[in-house]
């Protein structure tokens, strides 16, 4: 990480670890599980150049998986994370193979196809409960400290967050992140240079899979439920929305995009009702047109500006 | 009553008219998909919305104005069209010149507004709408017994196919639309005002997705979601067939529809998934699709 970031990072942990005195702790856990899916998200289309339209169904599976491990095998707290994540990891995988045999739009259309199709069978499958979904996931215990008491779960989810974007800053200033921002700038040159293009692809896909399987594994020791709202197209378009919001291929812009995505959502939820698709639809919309760098890639670009920095 | 496959020949024959009938809206959608595409080079993702906004209209049509069926059958595909021309001219316009994912997550947003607002309008519960005096009833065939209306939304959706086909492919206009989809320069070179045309051929793709919603009105529940359900099948399918041509898509749209009636018969839990298992195996054998081309 450059100097700059690595601050950025310091000051954001260490306003993490005193936000509960202010805010309520579990609205800033849903916000940091989503910073963290929009972060794994932002490693395919930022920094590879690929958009996923189903990203939601890792995040969908990796909760069901933690929910039924915790609450039915009634394994201990770590293993039900880990099992969640494997299972979003190897879901991606598969997913991942399928769907990098297409480029551009086409590899949208697959991920959404086959991510939709997952969401049929977890709707169909008896262990997800259908409609009702996974209810009264217990969160157990870690280290010997009660994760039912909020404050407890709150430092493990920062310490979760806090390592997923540490590790997602290190693959994306790693050689092999090098390589992912070749393909994304121009793939022939990256396989005329001698990469296999395909490989690193699918290993992207399936590192990011995995990560927004940690968060969702992560949401629903939060929430103690999975549902299928998790797995559906709708939350894909979200993460979409909040990567692009913030400022794709930037370093913070998923972060900064998922906060304001969820606190409006908290707060328009019982004022608008069914109008709040509207208002995701309209800023969609007015991001794509006039806003195409994102909060926090608009706010680089001013800054350079008025430094006299060439953009 | 006689039996195939241990299944009576009368659900049989029920459940391959039904296939046929999504299978016809399959291939208008994917058709209307198609021609967009090969156009402006964007996957529209609002279509499923706009084919929704066709069947509201429809019903609003009856239910507040009292105009009938087959007048709708004309102004709604018209309305829907210059809501698309509204779109192309008002925001697709700007998009042209950078990667194509931008096309598709406007598109997005758009579908996103579209959906919510007639949400917010009519709530999720299906409206009914009844199928106009002309076409209810249905032919005896000796061996099964047809309702009119799908017989009516396959002949018609066809039909529509064939014009589309005929318009692209055989005439004046269609020779330029080609011209302008395979160098745009060039043929604006020549004289023929490309930008027009981009916004027609959007104007006429959501028209088809318009014409496709008037025709699902009778035969489905009018609701605001029914669009975005349909769409993530009808991609499948373009992803299956490719949008190398337009027999391709009907011949992929009308046999993925039989496919899917005929799961429904014989293995009723995968009906759902049956498409997008294709999907996957087509994927696995022939990456661009059956009637694409790699470009």
């Amino acid at each position: 990480m450059s100097p700059r970031v690595t601050v950025a990072y310091l000051v954001g942990l260490a306003l993490l670890l005193v936000a509960p005195m202010f805010l309520y702790p579990i609205l800033v856990m849903k916000v940091l599980c989503f910073a963290l899916f929009a972060c794994a998200f932002n490693l395919l289309l930022g920094y590879t150049g690929l958009l996923s339209f189903g990203h939601a169904v890792f995040l969908g599976s990796a909760a069901y998986v933690t929910g039924h491990a915790l609450k039915v095998w009634e394994l201990p707290t770590l293993l039900g994370l880990l099992a969640g994540t494997g299972a979003a990891t190897l879901l991606g995988w598969v997913i991942g193979s399928l769907a990098i045999r297409r480029q551009g739009i086409y590899f949208a259309m697959v991920t959404l196809a086959l991510a939709q199709m997952v969401y049929f069978l977890f709707l169909q499958a008896p262990f997800t409960g259908g409609e009702d979904g996974l209810q009264g996931v217990p969160r157990g215990t870690l280290f010997g400290l009660d994760l039912a008491e909020d404050m407890n779960l709150y430092y493990l989810v920062v310490a979760i967050f806090a390592g997923s974007f540490w590790l997602i800053q290190r693959t994306i200033h790693s050689p092999f992140g090098q390589i992912l921002k070749a393909i994304r700038e121009n793939e022939p040159r990256a396989v005329s240079l001698g990469y296999d293009v395909a490989k690193y692809k699918l290993l992207a896909f399936v590192l990011s899979a995995g990560l927004a399987g940690l968060a969702g594994a992560t949401k629903t020791l939060v929430f103690k439920f999975a549902t299928l709202t998790d797995a559906h197209w709708h939350t894909s378009g979200e993460v979409v929305l909040m990567t692009l919001l913030g400022g794709m291929g930037t370093v913070f812009g998923p972060v900064v995009g998922s906060t304001v995505i969820v606190t409006l959502q908290d707060e328009l939820a019982d004022k608008v009702g069914s109008l709040v698709t509207v208002i995701m639809g309209a800023i969609f919309v007015i991001c794509v047109l006039a806003f195409r760098r994102g909060i926090v890639g608009e706010s680089l670009a001013l800054y350079r500006r008025m430094i006299g920095q060439k953009p | 009553m006689t039996e195939i496959f241990g299944v009576p020949v009368q659900a049989l024959f029920g459940q391959l008219m039904l296939g046929l009938v999504n299978g016809s809206f399959y291939a208008v959608l994917s058709l209307g998909l198609a021609v967009i595409f090969g156009m402006l080079n964007i996957i529209n993702f609002a279509h499923g919305a706009l084919y929704m906004a066709g069947a509201m209209l429809t019903w609003i049509g009856l239910e507040y104005l009292g105009i009938s069926y087959w007048w709708m059958l004309v102004l709604a595909p018209i309305g829907v069209g210059l809501i698309g021309i509204a779109i192309e001219r008002l925001m697709l316009q700007w998009l042209y010149k950078l990667d194509h994912l931008y096309g598709l997550l406007l598109t997005f947003g758009l579908a996103l507004m579209i959906e919510g607002l007639f949400r917010d309008l009519y709530g999720v519960a299906g409206q009914p709408y009844s199928i106009p005096e002309e076409l209810s009833g249905a032919f005896n065939l000796g061996f099964m017994f047809l309702p009119k209306y799908r017989a009516w939304v396959i002949v018609a959706s066809l039909s529509v196919c064939l014009f589309t086909w005929f318009m692209i492919e055989k005439t004046r206009l269609g020779a330029y639309l080609r011209a302008a989809t395979e160098n745009p320069k060039l043929t604006q070179a020549f004289g023929i005002n490309v930008p027009l045309m981009v916004m027609l051929t959007y104007g006429f793709g959501v028209g088809l997705a318009g014409f496709a919603g008037v025709l699902a009105a009778p035969a489905s529940q009018i609701s605001p979601l029914m669009g975005s359900n349909l769409i993530i099948v009808v991609f499948a399918v373009v992803v299956i067939g490719g949008m190398g041509s337009i027999l391709g898509s009907v011949v992929t749209g009308l046999s993925l529809g039989i496919i899917e009636g005929m799961t429904k018969v014989f293995w009723p839990e995968a009906s759902a998934t049956v498409v997008f298992m294709i999907m996957a195996v087509v994927l696995m054998i022939r990456p661009a699709g059956l009637f694409g081309r790699e470009k």
